[in-house]
């Protein structure tokens, strides 16, 4: 049955190709792609609202959903962030403000950046999303383990909130949950509080293993015809290895998570030594906290690149469609995202010089570090070499990516500090270290996504996003945050401890007072511009400009949907095949500018295309 | 405004922010001054990536902003120039990296004459244990920790009973001696840090960590504890007074020892007796 349905497909779509290629006369072999080798998936479509729209099984309503619900928690660390920023800046400006609470919102905003905002909104907002469009498929290949996927999160996401409600409130551990004070009393939220968040983890490494099968499954086994890995678009390279690295990584926090639950409900010792708490001593005995760092640091780490990665792709994406030029030395840039992919899995143990481990770890690990610094130097490179001899339209989102360059290549700079072994002794637990990874892996990766939210928004809602609330939004948002996070390296230099819910007046910190009140006045200033993208997200879809097709003029597949927004199903009667990369832009010769992915090479045989 | 030219303007600004900056290091205080060289190092070299990649990408969005009907260029590869990029980046990075291990070769091995200071650290607070006159420290452990006992040394390990105990935060030290500071907490993460000495180590309980420096300068340093150990961790101060030789010399002797304070409490327990006995 299902064979005959095979051949039947392949037949039509043959016959059809050597239709178009017999019209140009000459050759028709140029055009041949190897005929598809599995039937089409059944798709579920979904009739009721409910299925349609809430437990829905289509990636993209899927990807929005993520990007909702992560855009959701974000404004909440946001919020959090604010009320930190407050005490620093104004110390007792806010009555209600103890440190007990200082150090929940620090720890809740960490956490919530990190995991539930960045992490879910990349791989799961974007890559739901983009994922089956770029590659050419009707959906992901799972769609309904997809949508658990997503159900798992929103209830991971309900967990960690419902710990604001418990006795004793959330956790106040930091983000990086360290035991033994994580469960000890002396920390805010060691009972109820850390317990939440540990299940809340485990609820999210479960449902992102279910999305995380999905990328991985779509992009090796539902490409298009024609598709071939190398000629996908860097987004889809990024966001790709970037789940292959949350695959491997996540588990080690699922451990953590869970052999802490383990010391905290069932008191085992796997991360609790022999205490002294008050005089007396605990029934703890023989366990390791550093082996709690390692397990987290294990994750830690790549999960640094699992935001990185999707952020490379999708930029070397944008930058070349508004600069009308290919992305400088492609190859190499997937190169890199592999290679920066595999690296990451070998040092860990850099956020861990001073932490107490062996020292001559310090050895292996800066060097793996500073050898990590080459293939992201070479995509820096290129992302500049991309711009040059391009005709760049300043757009929005080209000034987001300019803005992604900038302070990008200032926290990667600043990545170089801190992981120079000796160099990292004095600065590591400083205002340097927030500085240094707010720029690389807060603002550079949020200048990705709003760069990526006005690129695509045209395609998701059928409309255009207007552009001069958007520069204003970044404007705003790009001197506010440099000017929040440039001078606090500084601060780190003086020797300004992280975490620190007071100041007091130690006599180098006093000179510090002016420049945290002008921080926290940036901060305020940034967080409210946000503001600006929603009310211009609500203002297009009621009066923005119609967008058509493939409003950017872009090569890739997903702007070349039958209909747009795209429907379920993605393309229609048939699905497209794939004759190029998808970066042909100013070829010589060519009529227009860029040459779509679909283009038949019998379409363009004049053309100077060199990479095909 | 051409947008370039607030990018310009952000990275001039950038530059002049480093020159004139009033927020800077504490002026170094121990034999760790390298550390701030290779910081210096790092911030020409970085730097100069930095001010280069920036300054390029203004000089294209000025030159090659967009103009109807102009081509942008078609070269998807330069093997050349990618190779020439890769290999000026690799001799950078060793560059950095060199001075950075040789530091962290000195930072892990310890000078031998280097005096060892027991710091013990808990929620929240400090107190440290110097060597007696047989100028080693005796061993500890938590489970002995009480009121007779502060530092939990074993009472039947000889090297512990001349052990000098300072039951305070702040630590004198001698000028020009390099220490070694052994750290070991009673609970939770902890980390013993004077900025002005650059040098760091978490305290973990469970295990003794380390790390060494020879404090240069003498005067009054104020302690930071940066690690976070729980709500008090902010308030978690403590201090160095580093003195010449001789006034070290006399702060020393004054300082009680371990069989001081066990004569202490013995004679306490007496005196107790004799009262009971009166009382009765």
């Amino acid at each position: 049955m299902s064979e005959e349905y095979n051949d039947n497909k392949t037949v039509h779509a043959q016959s059809s190709e050597t239709i178009s290629g017999g019209t140009s006369g000459v050759a028709p072999d140029i055009d041949y792609v190897r005929p598809a080798e599995i039937p089409e998936q059944d798709l579920y479509h979904g009739h009721s609202f409910i299925t349609k729209w809430v437990f829905c099984q289509d990636a993209k309503v899927i990807g929005v959903q993520y990007f909702l619900l992560a855009t959701f928690t974000g404004i909440i660390g946001l919020i959090l962030s604010w009320l930190m920023r407050l005490q620093l800046g104004f110390p007792g400006a806010a009555g209600f403000m103890t440190a007990e609470h200082y150090y929940q919102f620090v720890t809740m905003h960490g956490m919530i950046m990190v995991v539930y905002f960045l992490t879910a909104l990349f791989l799961g907002g974007f890559g739901n999303y983009l994922i089956p469009l770029m590659v050419g498929a009707r959906d992901m290949v799972f769609p309904y383990l997809n949508m658990v996927s997503f159900w798992m999160f929103f209830i991971a996401v309900l967990v960690l909130l419902s710990s604001f409600f418990v006795p004793g409130g959330p956790t106040g551990a930091g983000w990086t949950l360290y035991p033994p004070q994580t469960i000890l009393e002396g920390t805010p939220g060691s009972g109820a509080g850390i317990l939440l968040m540990c299940l809340s983890l485990i609820l999210f490494v479960a449902g992102f293993t279910m999305g995380g099968l999905n990328y991985l499954i779509t992009v090796l086994q539902a490409r298009t015809r024609g598709m071939t890995l190398m000629r996908m678009p860097l987004t889809v390279w990024g966001i790709f290895t970037a789940t292959v690295l949350a695959m491997l990584a996540f588990p080690a926090l699922l451990v953590g998570a869970l052999m802490m639950s383990l010391d905290k409900v069932l008191g085992t010792s796997f991360f609790m030594p022999t205490i002294l708490k008050a005089g007396e001593v605990l029934e703890y005995g023989g366990g390791s906290p550093i082996l709690f760092q390692h397990l987290f640091w294990f994750f830690g780490h790549p999960e640094v690149y699992i935001v990185a990665l999707p952020a490379f792709g999708i930029i070397s994406d944008l930058i070349s469609v508004h600069s009308r030029k290919n992305i400088f030395g492609y190859r190499m840039m997937v190169w890199a995202i592999v290679g920066i992919g595999g690296l990451s899995f070998f040092v860990w143990a850099h956020h861990m010089y001073v932490s107490g481990m062996n020292p001559w770890f310090g050895f292996f690990f800066a060097t793996t570090t500073l050898i990590i610094a080459v293939p992201t130097a070479m995509k820096v490179y290129n992302w500049i070499l991309t711009l040059w001899r391009g005709n760049i339209r300043m757009n929005t989102v080209m000034l987001w990516c300019l803005g992604f360059i900038v302070t990008f290549v200032n926290g990667g700079i600043t990545g170089i500090f801190l992981g120079n072994v000796s160099v990292d002794v004095p600065l590591s637990d400083t205002y340097f270290v927030i500085a240094h990874f707010h720029m690389v892996m807060g603002i550079a990766p949020l200048m990705v996504i709003m760069g990526a939210v006005y690129h695509w928004f045209p395609l998701v809602a059928g409309k255009f996003l207007d552009e001069k609330l958007g520069k204003w939004h970044f404007w705003l948002t790009f001197l506010g945050a440099y000017s929040i996070y440039f001078p606090m390296h500084y601060l780190g230099f003086i020797g300004v401890p992280r975490r620190y819910f007071e100041m007091y007046d130690s006599p180098y910190m006093t000179s510090a007072v002016g420049m945290n009140e002008f921080i926290s006045l940036a901060a305020f200033l940034v967080g409210a511009a946000q503001f600006i993208l929603i009310y211009n997200i609500i203002r297009a879809l009621k009066v923005g400009k119609p967008a058509g097709h493939n409003p950017w003029q872009a090569c890739s597949l997903e702007w070349l949907t039958p209909k747009v927004p795209p429907e379920h199903g993605n393309w229609g009667d048939r699905l497209p095949v794939v004759h190029r990369w998808a970066y042909d832009y100013s070829v010589p010769g060519a009529k227009e500018d860029f040459i779509t992915q679909t283009t038949a090479p019998s379409e363009v045989v004049d053309t100077g295309v060199e990479k095909t | 405004m051409h947008p370039g030219i607030i990018f310009f303007l952000v990275i001039l600004g950038s530059i002049l922010f480093h020159i004139f900056t009033p927020w800077y290091w504490t002026d170094v205080a121990s034999n760790w001054g390298g550390m701030d060289d290779t910081i210096t190092l790092t911030f020409w070299i970085g730097g100069g990536v930095f001010i280069a990649v920036c300054l390029f990408m203004v000089y294209c969005v000025f030159k090659f902003s967009y103009k109807e009907g102009r081509r942008a260029e078609y070269k998807p590869e330069d093997k050349k120039l990618e190779k020439i990029l890769t290999w000026a980046t690799t001799i950078g990075v060793v560059a950095l990296l060199a001075p950075g291990l040789v530091i962290w070769n000195n930072y892990v091995n310890v000078p031998k004459n280097a005096i060892e200071v027991d710091v013990m650290a808990w929620q929240w607070g400090w107190q440290y244990r110097l060597p007696g006159k047989d100028g080693k420290l005796g061993t500890t452990q938590v489970v002995n920790i009480n009121d007779n006992n502060p530092f939990g040394i074993n009472t039947d390990d000889p090297y512990g009973k001349d052990d000098v105990m300072i039951q305070s935060d702040v630590l004198n030290l001698e000028n020009n001696k390099p220490v070694k500071i052994l750290l070991r907490s009673v609970d939770v993460l902890h980390n013993w840090y004077v900025p002005q000495f650059r040098a760091k180590m978490d305290a973990v309980p469970g295990i003794v960590t380390y790390y060494w420096f020879e404090p240069n300068k003498v005067g009054e340093y104020e302690v930071l504890c940066v690690e976070y150990c729980g709500v008090g961790h902010y308030a978690m101060r403590g201090g160095v007074i580093v003195q010449s030789d001789q006034d070290y010399k006399n702060w020393l002797e004054q300082q009680e020892t371990y069989s001081d304070l066990i004569a202490k409490q013995q004679n306490k327990e007496i005196n107790k007796k004799k009262l009971a006995k009166k009382i009765n």
